[in-house]
């Protein structure tokens, strides 16, 4: 079997799971809409500031929610003791890590897909985002896969520590802060109306190198994390 | 060639050895029964010729190649304390998922014929956490035999099967060692294992206190391995 059948075998085995189970997506969804209505009530949606801060606002929400699914990637595989049947499965570290990183991908996109129209009713920033849409798009693509990729690693390494709901975030947040600043930054840029030019290309630039850098070294690492 | 060559290896959780210095062969068509006190590092032992983890010191070799050997793990069926099958997925899913991960021709048929040859065809769509118990089991089974392999590592195969899922175990196992295949297994359940093993080892301490072929004494008493050499490692 080809490398990418086995990724899309192992992302599509992780799907059907979880729409069959929805406790990760649900808790997910639930999470971000709840922090956007607060935040709503917390910040002047008529503000300048509010456009301002819009940008950290809204990726504090992926980032947050995005972890509930993130939690659930390997540890999802300890009941029945179904790791083993995919460590001892001939495939690749690396297609395994990389199926499981496609399918939160997809969770984590669903759920942002879902909160972006929300953020922007309760912060009244439609008309600018909506301008900005694709660039957009590609900053919650890039954003995410980072988070992704960063958040499924260390869930492999979590995944046999008692306390990993609390040591994945604690572990992957630090890493995350570039990613995370350079959506931010970018984010606030297009939802003030600037074109993706300058220095928020420069944060694009360095987005897409974090994802590079950090799926590259995480399909090194992943047999190690593993197997020991 | 060998089927299992165990060569001097040792496992350590923190400083504590649970294997030590253990040296082992199976032959192909051979069936080695691995038994020993609880904690006297059977599952490490499997778990480590499994290519789950790596030993501390030491090599394993499975048909002369790297347990951890992409073209080895084909080779290779695991039963271990869970039935590595998935709650959300039913029968049928579970085992065209196996069957595409181990890269069979057509897994959708091939997991038809093992549910069917485990009894669970008339439950192929359901989904395994309604099954009972012995129903799992019986998938756990199937889902090891999937893909034909040419060496079965069971770590305590019995325990908590029902009588069903036992006589299906024991058919499948008489089949597997007529074909020629190795099978590795670590038991508590002496008098089954011993029926089937060609040969036996006892670990006592992660330490092999015996290993040769079974005789016919074992058989009569399934207690005689530990009496003649149990306590004295």
């Amino acid at each position: 079997m080809s490398f990418a059948r086995q990724v899309l075998v192992v992302a599509l085995k992780d799907l059907r799971a979880e729409l069959r189970t929805k406790e990760a997506i649900n808790a997910s969804f639930a999470f971000a809409l709840v922090v956007l209505l607060l935040f709503s009530f917390a910040f002047d949606p008529e503000a300048e500031t509010t456009r301002e801060i819009s940008g950290g606002l809204l990726w504090i929400v992926f980032a947050f929610a995005g972890t509930l699914v993130l939690n659930r990637s390997f540890a999802r595989e300890l009941p029945n003791d179904c790791l083993d049947a995919l460590v001892a499965a001939p495939i690749s570290g690396a297609a395994l890590f990389l199926g499981k990183a496609f399918a939160n991908f997809v969770l984590v996109m669903a759920m942002e897909l879902v909160s972006l129209p929300v953020f922007c009713i309760f912060n009244n920033v439609g008309t600018p985002v909506s301008k900005q849409l694709g660039p957009i798009l590609l900053v919650m693509m890039l954003g995410t896969w980072g988070l992704t990729v960063i958040g499924t690693i260390f869930s492999a390494l979590t995944v046999n520590i008692r306390l990993r709901e609390v040591m994945l975030p604690m572990l992957t947040y630090p890493i995350l802060v570039p990613a995370l600043m350079g959506a931010m930054l970018i984010t606030k840029g297009l939802v003030l109306g600037h074109p993706l030019s300058g220095d928020l290309v420069t944060w694009l630039k360095m987005l897409m190198g974090f994802d590079l850098i950090y799926t590259a070294v995480s399909l090194v690492l992943v047999e190690t994390v593993l197997v020991g | 060639m060998t089927a299992v060559a165990i060569e001097g290896v040792w496992k350590f959780y923190g400083d504590y050895p649970a294997l030590r210095d253990v040296q082992l062969t199976a032959e192909p068509g051979s069936c080695l029964a691995l038994i020993g006190r609880n904690g006297a590092g059977k599952t490490t032992l499997l778990r480590t010729v499994a290519g789950f983890s790596r030993p501390g010191r030491g090599k394993i070799k499975i048909f002369g190649t790297d347990p951890r050997e992409t073209a080895t793990r084909s080779k290779m069926g695991f039963i271990g304390h869970g039935i590595s099958v998935y709650d959300e997925l039913s029968a049928l899913e579970n085992l065209t998922l196996f069957g595409q991960l181990y890269s069979l021709p057509d897994p959708r048929k091939s997991a038809m014929e093992w549910l069917e040859r485990t009894g669970l065809e008339r439950v192929r769509n359901g989904l395994v956490r309604e099954f009972s118990r012995g129903m799992r089991q019986r998938l756990a089974v199937a889902r090891a035999f999937l893909h034909e392999p040419s060496l079965l590592l069971l770590d305590e195969p019995f325990t908590a099967l029902d009588d069903r899922a036992i006589a299906v175990l024991q058919r499948l196992l008489r089949e597997a060692l007529a074909a020629g295949k190795t099978i590795v297994m670590s038991t508590h359940q002496l008098r089954e294992a011993l029926e089937l093993a060609s040969h036996v080892a006892l670990l006592n301490r992660g330490q092999v206190a015996f290993h040769g072929p079974r005789t016919p004494e074992m058989v009569s008493d399934p207690g005689y391995v530990y009496a003649r050499y149990g306590e004295t490692a």
